[in-house]
């Protein structure tokens, strides 16, 4: 960048050459280094709720397995397992780390609107972290699953404070997310670039738009429901309590309010860094920019109306069930735009199948596999059959542990050298891919053969029939685990990398703004106002 | 990126610097997550353990977090060339936004409120499907409900009295207003303790009815108190005339979250109070 006679930035341009640990990373007003901490935030978060997968792997790689002996524990382990996933891997990675270190970059900006507050909702999710892992040790733990539903978590059957420590932990992510969310739309709307027209921002811009919005409209939700089941659990109100007059199934409709945007929340990021990796090994621009944009808006949209699809099992009427799954069913129309754009978009291109590439077509795939399941699942008849076993937890990790999963390993491989200056290794990238592949594959996809077989999740143990595909189950968990460890590695020699890398280091597919800027992306970038033609 | 591509490489170097205002590095949002922290476990802990001092520490570090943080965030604005026009448009939006997460938090209760009063049966059948439940004698809404009503109406005309002035550089007038809204604000706190010192019906294990009043009154409440305190500063930095019919954000920022207030308490007495009401109501 070139030298700007602005004095505010000149200070912190200046104080950033002398900025010690403590100032660097305890007092960050910058969204490149506020994105690190959170990144790091969401490896810590991967690590920890990947070693739960792997020992609730190992426990049911047999029937009546000994590893976890106590009901409570194994309730205690899916629970954390399910909200770190959630709120300290996937929203982390995804929002707080890909969002805050590229949405300036690519619109323009010199940083986020409000960097203070931007630093804030790291902290605030950090304070979360803690408060989870309390959640997950104290005592009995805290066991009612990620979706607290009462009475599980009343006083009644999860007496004790780990409970209390759970539901406060969603209110520091919240709290979080949702000033998170005021800051990337306060940027995304304010400060682009002169020229830079809403309809020319980049399509990770869009992502990241419309998932503030649904964070900005679900979190308060769900913040209003645990606030009223905290003070059921200790000050003495019945909203959820029958004996009071209080009725449970609210709580349902409360949490998936705002659990149902939840799942776009954290999806629509990983579209966005799809379709920059797509089109940029396709050498090509995506196909259908604007109706690739409005196709989010649209989930977006419709994601806040079908929530009670995860309720058909929860005693609702018919009529709310016919409505339910027919808007379900309607969301696959614009999910449908974004997958078979990304298709059109690497028909007819140079595609070339780097890491990130390879990431994101694996993306493709699989998530249209969860997809199909989705809209199994979307039929309120088969959903009673299919609602509460293994069927379900194979759709959602589809979707997640490697739709949202393999979007942050794309973005990751495609940006690590914008973010660091130095290439991956390509041949060890790619061994992380296909050990990955192949393990969550074989972890998930037998799990659609043990729901349809009528094996119940959430039990530590199983009937001597299922066997066979939980022991091929368990022994890809392994596999994944393993492959893990080649990311570390891949990291290692990043980090450890002498070679430096250009600009643009993708070519001329890459024609978003941050390849505009230097390999690494300096401390402040765009301290000039770049015009866009 | 598509079609409106514009390469990379086509883009103009700038020569303008950029009219934003970048913050320098601050030790206060550290404090904000901690001082959070600290609140939500002193909850645990006095619900549990019926100590209340780690909660005291915890509400102190958050107000003083807060204290500091708006009085750097005050000064910054009063320092020339750092709120540029377009930062006064990010500020713009970074409260109508707040603002809209908080009505999205009401949402929450009244969702609650209308799932028992559209759907009674809901209580279960322990109960007879009527709302209010029967044997709940509630508040009458035409004592000191309606009073507290007309207090927070009028306080919504006096602080446009208030604004008026103060777009027409009258400051006078401004403290007038400020000051009348402040004191209104605080007289309808007092109606609401009264209330709720003397309820028919009890907060701790109530029933439904109670924890449905008690949650969504109380809250508005809070923010009741909230926004006083917003006010009280406004209030100060008109006394001190730091407002100028230009820029006075603070100020817009405060009247914007007095009205939300009021808007949710307009629903509040038609919903809960008056359609709410039992055949018998407590004077």
């Amino acid at each position: 960048m070139t030298a700007t006679t602005h004095d505010h930035s000149d200070h912190s341009h200046e104080a950033h050459h002398q900025k010690g640990f403590v100032e660097r990373w305890l007092m960050s007003t910058n969204h490149k280094d506020i994105g690190t901490l959170y990144i790091t935030m969401a490896v810590i978060g991967a690590c920890v709720g990947g070693v739960l997968s792997i020992i609730m792997r190992q426990q049911l790689m047999y029937p009546h397995n000994n590893i976890i002996t106590s009901g409570a524990a194994w309730n205690a382990i899916i629970t954390a397992h399910g909200l770190i996933m959630i709120f300290w891997f996937v929203m982390p990675a995804l929002i707080g780390g890909f969002g805050n270190w590229f949405v300036p970059m690519m619109i323009g900006a010199p940083d986020m609107a409000f960097p203070r507050l931007n630093n804030m909702s790291f902290w605030f999710l950090a304070a979360g972290f803690v408060f989870v892992m309390i959640g997950l040790l104290l005592g009995n733990g805290a066991g009612a699953g990620w979706t607290l539903y009462p009475p599980l978590d009343n006083a009644q059957y999860s007496p004790g404070m780990a409970t209390d420590f759970s539901l406060f932990s969603l209110h520091l992510a919240g709290i979080s997310s949702l000033l998170g969310a005021i800051n990337f739309i306060a940027t995304i709307l304010n400060m682009r670039a002169p020229g830079m027209t809403m309809h020319k921002m980049p399509l990770f811009c869009w992502a990241i738009l419309v998932t503030a919005f649904l964070l900005l409209l679900a979190i308060p939700v769900l913040a209003g429901a645990i606030t009223m089941l905290i003070m059921d659990r200790n000050f003495g109100t019945s909203f959820f309590e029958p004996s009071g007059g209080g009725d449970p199934v609210l709580f349902q409709h409360l949490f998936w309010f705002f659990g149902h945007p939840e799942v776009y929340i954290m999806i629509l990021p990983a579209f966005g860094i799809i379709s920059h990796v797509v089109s940029t090994f396709s050498r090509k621009p995506i196909f259908g920019y604007l109706g690739m944009a409005y196709a989010m808006v649209v989930i977006g949209f419709v994601g806040f109306i079908v929530w009670a699809h995860h309720m058909f099992v929860s005693a609702i009427s018919t009529d709310s069930k016919v409505y339910f799954e027919v808007a379900t069913l309607v969301i696959a129309v614009p999910t449908g735009i974004k997958i078979f754009s990304w298709i059109a978009t690497m028909w007819g291109g140079s595609i070339e199948f780097k890491t990130p590439m390879l990431w994101a077509i694996g993306f493709i795939f699989l998530f249209v596999i969860g997809g199909a399941t989705g809209v199994v699942l979307a039929n309120a008849g088969l959903d009673q059959e299919l609602h509460n076993d293994y069927f379900l937890i194979a759709h959602f990790h589809y979707v997640l542990s490697m739709g949202a999963a393999f979007a942050v390993f794309a973005g990751f491989y495609y940006w690590i050298g914008k973010m660091t200056g130095h290439p991956y290794p390509e041949f060890w990238g790619k061994v992380h891919f296909w050990t990955f592949f192949i393990g969550v594959n074989l972890t998930f996809f037998p799990m659609h053969f043990l729901g349809l077989a009528g094996m119940p999740r959430r039990y530590p143990d199983y009937a001597d029939a299922f066997a066979g595909w939980n022991y091929v189950s368990s022994i890809g968990s392994i596999i994944s685990g393993v492959s893990t460890l080649v990311f570390f590695y891949v990291l290692y020699a990043v980090f450890t990398s002498k070679e430096s890398l250009a600009d643009n280091y993708w070519g001329e597919g890459a024609t978003t703004l941050e390849w505009a800027v230097p390999s690494p992306a300096p401390h402040h970038t765009f301290e000039d106002v770049p015009v866009i033609r | 990126m598509s079609s409106p591509a514009h390469s990379a490489t086509d883009q103009i170097k700038g020569t303008v610097p950029h009219p934003y205002h970048l913050v320098n590095p601050s030790i206060l949002p550290l404090c904000g997550g901690v001082a959070a922290m600290t609140t939500f476990a002193g909850i645990i802990v006095a619900a549990h353990l019926h100590s209340f001092v780690l909660l005291g520490i915890g509400l102190l570090f958050v107000v003083s977090t807060m204290f500091v943080w708006w009085r750097d965030v005050v000064s910054e604005a009063r320092t020339p060339g750092l709120h540029k026009v377009i930062t006064q448009v990010g500020l713009r939006y970074g409260m109508a936004l707040f603002i809209t997460s908080e009505v999205m938090f009401f949402v929450s209760f009244f969702w609650n409120y209308f799932n028992y009063f559209f759907f009674p049966e809901k209580m279960g059948t322990a109960f007879a499907p009527v709302w209010p439940p029967q044997g709940v004698t509630t508040i009458d809404p035409f004592a000191i409900p309606l009073f507290n009503t007309m207090v927070l109406l009028l306080s919504g005309t006096t602080i446009t009295w208030a604004h008026h002035s103060l777009l027409e550089g009258d400051n006078k007038n401004t403290v007038r207003g400020l000051a009348v809204t402040v004191m209104l604000g605080l007289m309808f706190l007092c109606g609401q303790a009264w209330e709720y010192t003397h309820s028919p019906f009890p907060f701790y294990h109530g029933g439904i009815f109670a924890s449905s009043f008690f949650i969504a009154t109380g809250f508005h409440g809070v923010h009741v108190i909230v926004g006083t305190v917003f006010l009280t500063v406004c209030l100060f930095r008109a006394m001190k005339g730091q407002f100028t019919p230009q820029r006075h954000f603070g100020f817009e920022a405060a009247a914007w979250y007095w009205h939300f207030v009021d808007v949710v308490w307009l629903f509040l007495f038609v919903c809960i109070y008056f359609l709410g009401r039992s055949a018998i109501v407590a004077g």
